[in-house]
């Protein structure tokens, strides 16, 4: 089932990414293609199969609820876009 | 030094025949003159590679050489080091200058390893061609018109070219395997979970897995024995007793079971690559090992179930990329969904966005079971395949990609063709087991040819084992590109 051109906005709107018109046109054909390829799937029965989210069948590990990491806020905001006494700053949400 | 094994390097330095600041001061120079026409690293930084070679110096001064002090390696630039840039090939981590080292890196680090620099790749790894970098392709040494793979085409090129004398590397569809066999050298993707994923930039979670790249098998398995070890910071990061991967290098081949895929050996596959892989198999039956037809049948199923897999995934790691904490932020915009949304667009290349969207649709309200579902089930089948066919076989042989080395530009407009690229190597990553790729020989345009090996779950050692026996009867792995 092709995506049309209002469900590329749509994605692209859900992922936050801004496209012009020209743009997710020409996504359109290419995403088309892709989701052709994807379709072979569809004529696989998989009734009764485990889905395998993961390549292992791992168990999660547990720890303590101990303080394990020091205090690098100052490290980590150095490479921040804009901070200021501590805070990442970004343009005003609530009026 | 322009050829020597690790072991060589190692064995020069204790001899006190070279220093560790000459010999990187000898590939900083190679660097220097080649990089321009090759593009395959996007970061050097001279002093801080000088400094830690000084101090291997010392430590080789005091007799407390540690596995690989002394020696430079390239990382591929999705690995985090402290104080270096770390772009992942985008834009949208142009400005990064890491805080941290990747678990990787620190490995490396108290091994006494020097950083020779950070390697070009496709952007977010999202690429089997080297094509997609915001720092622009990387050249493949064999054939300057020609990609190297991808996408750790930077470190492939690197050691191809003598630039380094190893490099690291990720696979998470096949970027360590398929640039490893277009550029004619050793690679390897461990098992699931045997290397920490910790400062490795995330694409795919469930399938991200860091290995080496080098020239030969017996390097593969020093440089393994160094990345691999349990790391609590990576959730799936595996507890296991630590090996030595050299272990079993010298043990001979008979009775050795390979299993033959037919389903990789039939349309699609290009005649050149074909017939190198077959004499590869012929010299493993010479060296002992014994012919076992095998099926995968779900095989074909692979690339469709990965290109939703993956999407989905890097969809939501890439969700991180919002011009808050870190990275490029658009510099003007009216309100915060504007910045996101101008941030992104910005930040990220055609590639990265298109599977962005991919992700977020099959991820999107009513779409999932159709999709994401669907795939998890394909790729159990797939998974299921490898358990039976290793009820039979040792290890899975067959060719790494479809073709040698195409041009550069050849694919770049058609995802789909550049998707395919990867069709023999994404069923190790679904099914999370270890893949390697060995040079096997050339085919057209005098490229190289890879032999893609598939092992059980942890059997890196074994596999090493038969790749370095081939090695040893063979010299495909020791040609370098004309003129290097």
């Amino acid at each position: 089932m092709p995506l049309s051109l209002e469900e590329v906005q749509r994605i692209a709107e859900l992922a936050r990414i801004g496209i012009s018109d020209a743009e997710a046109r020409s996504v359109q054909v290419q995403l088309n293609d892709i989701f052709e390829l994807i379709e072979a799937m569809q004529k696989v029965n998989t009734d009764g199969i485990e889905p395998m989210a993961h390549g292992q069948d791992l168990e999660l590990r547990l720890r303590e609820d101990k303080v394990t990491d020091e205090d690098r806020r100052e490290q980590f905001q150095s490479v921040a876009p804009q901070v200021e006494g501590g805070l990442y700053l970004v343009p005003r949400v609530i009026e | 030094m322009l050829n020597a094994s690790l072991k060589e390097l190692f064995a020069a330095l204790a001899q006190k025949k070279v220093s560790s600041v000459e010999l990187t001061r000898f590939f900083l120079e190679r660097i220097e003159r080649l990089n321009g026409a090759l593009n395959a690293f996007i970061t050097v930084d001279p002093d801080k590679s000088l400094a830690q070679a000084r101090a291997a110096d010392g430590s080789i001064a005091r007799r407390d050489a540690k596995l690989l002090t002394g020696i430079p390696v390239a990382h591929k630039d999705i690995f985090v080091a402290r104080g270096w840039l770390t772009t992942c090939g985008s834009k949208m981590l142009s400005n990064f200058t890491a805080p941290y080292d990747a678990h990787v890196i620190e490995r490396f680090n108290s091994s006494g390893a020097v950083v020779l620099g950070k390697t070009n790749m496709d952007e977010f790894a999202m690429g089997s061609s080297s094509e997609t970098s915001f720092y622009g392709p990387v050249r493949n040494p064999w054939g300057p018109d020609c990609v190297p793979g991808g996408s750790s085409g930077g470190s492939a090129a690197a050691i191809a070219a003598r630039l380094a004398p190893a490099a690291t590397g990720t696979d998470t569809g096949g970027s360590i395997r398929q640039p490893a066999a277009l550029s004619g050298l050793s690679g390897l993707k461990p098992t699931y979970g045997l290397v920490s994923r910790y400062g490795m930039i995330a694409f795919a979670s469930s399938l991200d897995q860091g290995g080496p790249m080098a020239k030969s098998a017996e390097d593969l398995a020093l440089l393994l024995n160094v990345m691999a070890g349990f790391d609590p910071r990576d959730s799936t990061s595996v507890e296991r007793a630590p090996e030595d991967y050299a272990r079993d290098l010298e043990k001979p081949l008979a009775g050795l079971r390979i299993g033959v895929p037919k389903e990789h050996f039939g349309e699609g596959l290009a005649a050149d690559v074909g017939r190198a892989v077959e004499a590869a198999l012929a010299q493993l039956e010479k060296l002992g090992a014994k012919r076992v037809a095998i099926e995968l049948p779900n095989s074909g199923l692979s690339v469709p179930a990965y290109y939703v897999i993956a999407p989905a995934e890097a969809s939501s790691n890439l969700s991180r990329f919002d011009g808050v904490r870190y990275g490029h932020r658009a510099s003007d915009y009216s309100d915060l969904a504007d910045m996101y949304r101008k941030t992104r667009a910005e930040g990220f290349g055609a590639e990265v966005r298109r599977r962005i969207l991919i992700g977020t649709y099959v991820l999107s309200h009513g779409y999932y079971d159709a999709y994401y579902l669907k795939a998890q089930k394909i790729r159990r089948l797939i998974a299921d395949d490898f358990g039976s066919a290793f009820g039979r076989c040792d290890v899975i042989v067959g060719p790494t990609s479809p073709t040698v080395a195409f041009k550069i530009g050849a694919k770049a407009a058609d995802p789909v063709q550049m998707y395919l690229n990867d069709i023999y190597t994404i069923p190790a990553n679904l099914a999370g087991l270890p893949g390697m790729s060995i040079p096997c020989g050339f085919g057209g345009g005098g490229l190289p040819v890879g032999l893609h090996l598939v092992g059980n779950y942890f059997s890196e050692a074994r596999m090493l084992n038969v790749a370095h026996q081939y090695q040893l009867a063979t010299d495909w792995h020791r040609r370098q590109p004309p003129g290097i």
